[in-house]
């Protein structure tokens, strides 16, 4: 019998008020109990409407029924034959807007929270005791990856299971792109990101870290000189935007790159790390998605009084319902319809405030969504000594600029077919590089996609 | 790993390292720098390039020991290895259709601007070398300086090497005589690469100074190291580390380059109390 509750079982969270104080992970995860509860929630759909809502089609009412009867590792493999990071997709997804939204028992009630079962099903494999996995048989062919964030790990992963001879580069010294040097410790524990690493290394992939392609080595060289028979870039969208208002060279000023990089990959929330951090007494964050909640829960865990500015409304928030959420029980402030138009400096050059315009809504603009409009006059000043910038990110122009014959969009993202070809020959990419800033779960589905692409491509040279 | 093939003491404060890497080796071009890790719980901090040798596969760094990572990285030894070293990054000096060049180094700056003579001497520019230190007990580079520059100037602050004054005050010098140049490149502290600027201003010769401000990825991801440079906003690491001189506001560069300064105190100090302990 399906368990009819309306209600998804709750997921332990470290208290608020604790966690504000901690980088420790916030959601703590199932236990078994909960988990074969939750899974009974699944009625088991014939056309599986989930598995449709996810960007790379996990069957989902397949692996829930063998977490329903206590088949953890069966799960663990249905799972894993579409989704190459599962510990992380189980985390840092937008289930809510994808498989979840899709659940029949969403209709009247919660959805099965099929999120959860992901991270349960991973985390219950990854306490499982090391099997020694079996590297593939090698078909003597040489790909290269570039980036080892979520869409060049999973094009490495997949291309190594089919016996390529896979190298990953990496320009800093960690692998692991975003989900190391981005998404905090509390969302996203670094030792899970490391273990799926080590996963694709048992595998016989190597990561090559301190390697800039476009600077260390180009992709031509890659493929001419190194023997390299096709290339994936997965580099990312790592160039911070900024807002060009005055003020913003003053010293306290942060893009959320360069903050969240030095708590994240530099680790300097530690004591004794070497890498500095200020995060100040009063920090305002500009901006409303994922990764402004990110860098507002960070500086509060450093101590800081925490501000988000956001020029629409709660509404029109781009980060995750979760996140918003969490943010707000940890003692976040958001002020909505407020837009900084000047940060304001002491006389030493540090920041002193930021001047803020109060906005409204008018007609929806070419996102569609409400567009925000500034009313005359209507000026405060929020009291700071730390202002992070959190309003976006384009492609890394580097690739681009170094690689002849690689054609790119004129804000920079790399133009790509379905499948990830580039215009060039034997170069496919994926991911926010070619996107734009976007989700860890697309990135990977282009990954895969363009692994697929690039075997047919190899195999039919 | 990246083995330190050779290590030399320079002056009290000033260390030349020959680093096993070739990767790097095989690309570098004088202006661009490197970021390295002495060790896994490291920062990363960037260093010029000083020379690269591609055959043997290695780059030389110089480095002032300021800092708790420049003390750790005196503290390694010929055989040691660091933990990382990536690069080049940052964009090579421009040397196309020079044919005189005043080349204007202060301090330990003078190590960056060392190669860029070198390579311009090389393509067969007329080079003059002004270089200033604070004692006679700080000049590094004065040969290497000479068999590169068909003119040289030494200046001290104290008089005890060279002539005694400011490389301001040469340079204006060698200008008033009526040397032409068709550009000035300074490198060292900021306080003296603005006032070379505000000098070869009111001379009109096109000026670039190399920028060596606080960064982390190097890859232009953090935007760190960003300078104002004509009323723009620029990332070091990805536009520089050379920019055109007349244009770069350098007190905001100064006030930046001080954001992090007690820490740094703090954690040179406690280095140095560490390799105290251990000696």
């Amino acid at each position: 019998m399906p368990n009819m509750s309306l209600k998804r079982n709750e997921m332990p969270v470290q208290a608020p008020d604790v966690r504000n104080k901690n980088f420790k992970e916030v959601a703590l995860g199932y236990t078994e109990e909960q988990a074969i509860d939750e899974a009974k929630r699944c009625l088991n759909c014939k056309n599986k409407p989930c598995s449709t809502g996810c960007p790379v089609q996990i069957d989902i009412p397949a692996f829930i029924a063998q977490v329903a009867q206590g088949n953890f590792a069966e799960a663990y493999k249905i799972i894993t034959k579409s989704s190459s990071l599962p510990a992380v997709c189980g985390r840092v997804c937008p289930q809510e807007t994808q498989c979840e939204s899709k659940c029949v028992r969403g209709v009247k009630g919660e959805p099965v929270a099929i999120g959860r079962l992901e991270r349960f099903v991973a985390d219950w494999h990854n306490s499982q005791p090391e099997t020694t996995v079996e590297k593939p048989v090698s078909n003597g062919h040489k790909v290269a990856i570039i980036g080892s964030g979520p869409s060049g790990l999973a094009c490495a992963g997949d291309l190594a299971k089919k016996g390529y001879d896979v190298t990953v580069f990496e320009a800093l010294h960690i692998a692991g792109g975003v989900l190391s040097y981005g998404i905090p410790e509390f969302r996203l524990p670094k030792s899970i990101v490391q273990k799926e690493i080590e996963g694709l290394k048992a595998l016989g992939v190597k990561v090559e870290t301190n390697t800039v392609v476009g600077k260390t080595i180009s992709i031509d060289e890659l493929m001419q000189e190194e023997g390299f028979e096709s290339v994936f870039i997965g580099s990312g969208a790592g160039l911070p935007r900024f807002m060009n208002i005055k003020g913003e060279n003053l010293n306290g000023v942060y893009s959320a790159n360069e903050f969240l990089t030095r708590i994240n990959l530099m680790k300097a929330y530690k004591d004794g790390s070497s890498t500095p951090i200020k995060a100040g007494t009063k920090a305002v964050i500009v901006g409303g998605g994922n990764v402004a909640m990110d860098a507002a829960r960070c500086a509060k865990r450093l101590g800081a009084d925490v501000t988000i500015v956001y020029r629409r409304t709660e509404k029109e928030l781009p980060a995750r319902a979760e996140e918003v959420e969490h943010a707000m029980e940890e003692g976040i402030e958001f002020k909505f319809l407020t837009n900084p138009t000047e940060i304001t400096s002491t006389d030493k050059g540090w920041v002193k405030g930021v001047i803020c315009q109060q906005m409204k809504l008018s007609e929806p603009d070419a996102s569609g969504r409400a567009k925000p409009v500034p009313i005359d006059g209507a000026f405060f000043e929020i009291e700071a000594d730390c202002v992070i910038m959190s309003i976006g990110t384009s492609p890394n122009p580097l690739i681009k600029s170094t690689t002849e014959g690689l054609d790119t969009q004129k804000w920079g993202g790399i133009i790509a077919d379905d499948n990830g070809l580039t215009s060039k020959t034997g170069v496919y990419a994926g991911g926010d590089a070619v996107t734009g800033a976007a989700t860890v779960i697309l990135a990977m589905g282009a990954g895969k996609k363009a692994a697929a692409a690039m075997d047919e491509y190899i195999q039919n040279k | 790993m990246f083995e330190i093939l050779e290590k030399k003491s320079l002056n009290p404060t000033v260390t030349l390292m020959r680093i096993y890497a070739p990767k790097v080796a095989r690309k570098a071009e004088p202006g661009q720098f490197i970021i390295l890790r002495t060790d896994s719980e490291g920062e990363r901090i960037p260093l010029t390039v000083a020379d690269y040798d591609r055959e043997s596969g290695s780059v030389t760094i110089i480095f002032q020991i300021v800092g708790a990572t420049t003390e750790k990285l005196n503290h390694l030894n010929e055989g040691d290895c660091l933990q990382d070293f990536v690069g080049p990054l940052g964009r090579a000096t421009e040397t196309e259709g020079l044919k005189k060049v005043a080349v204007v180094g202060g301090g330990v700056g003078c190590a960056i601007a060392y190669p860029v003579a070198k390579k311009l001497h090389e393509l067969g520019v007329e080079v003059h070398s002004v270089v200033g230190f604070r004692n006679k007990d700080l000049v590094i580079l004065e040969d290497e300086f000479k068999a590169a520059s068909s003119k040289f100037v030494l200046m001290s602050d104290d008089g005890t090497a060279g002539e005694k004054g400011l490389v301001t005050d040469a340079l204006k010098k060698l200008i008033e005589s009526g040397e032409k140049y068709d550009r000035v490149i300074t490198i060292g502290p900021l306080i003296m690469m603005k006032f070379v600027c505000q000098l070869t201003k009111q001379y009109e010769i096109p000026t670039v100074a190399s920028m060596n401000p606080i960064m982390i990825d190097g890859t232009g991801m953090c935007g760190g190291c960003r300078l104002t440079v004509g009323g723009q906003t620029k990332f070091a690491c990805v536009d520089g580390p050379e920019f055109d001189g007349h244009l770069i506001d350098f007190d905001e560069a100064m006030a930046r380059g001080a954001m992090y300064r007690d820490f740094e105190r703090k954690a040179h100090d406690d280095a140095c109390n560490l390799f105290k302990g251990v000696e």
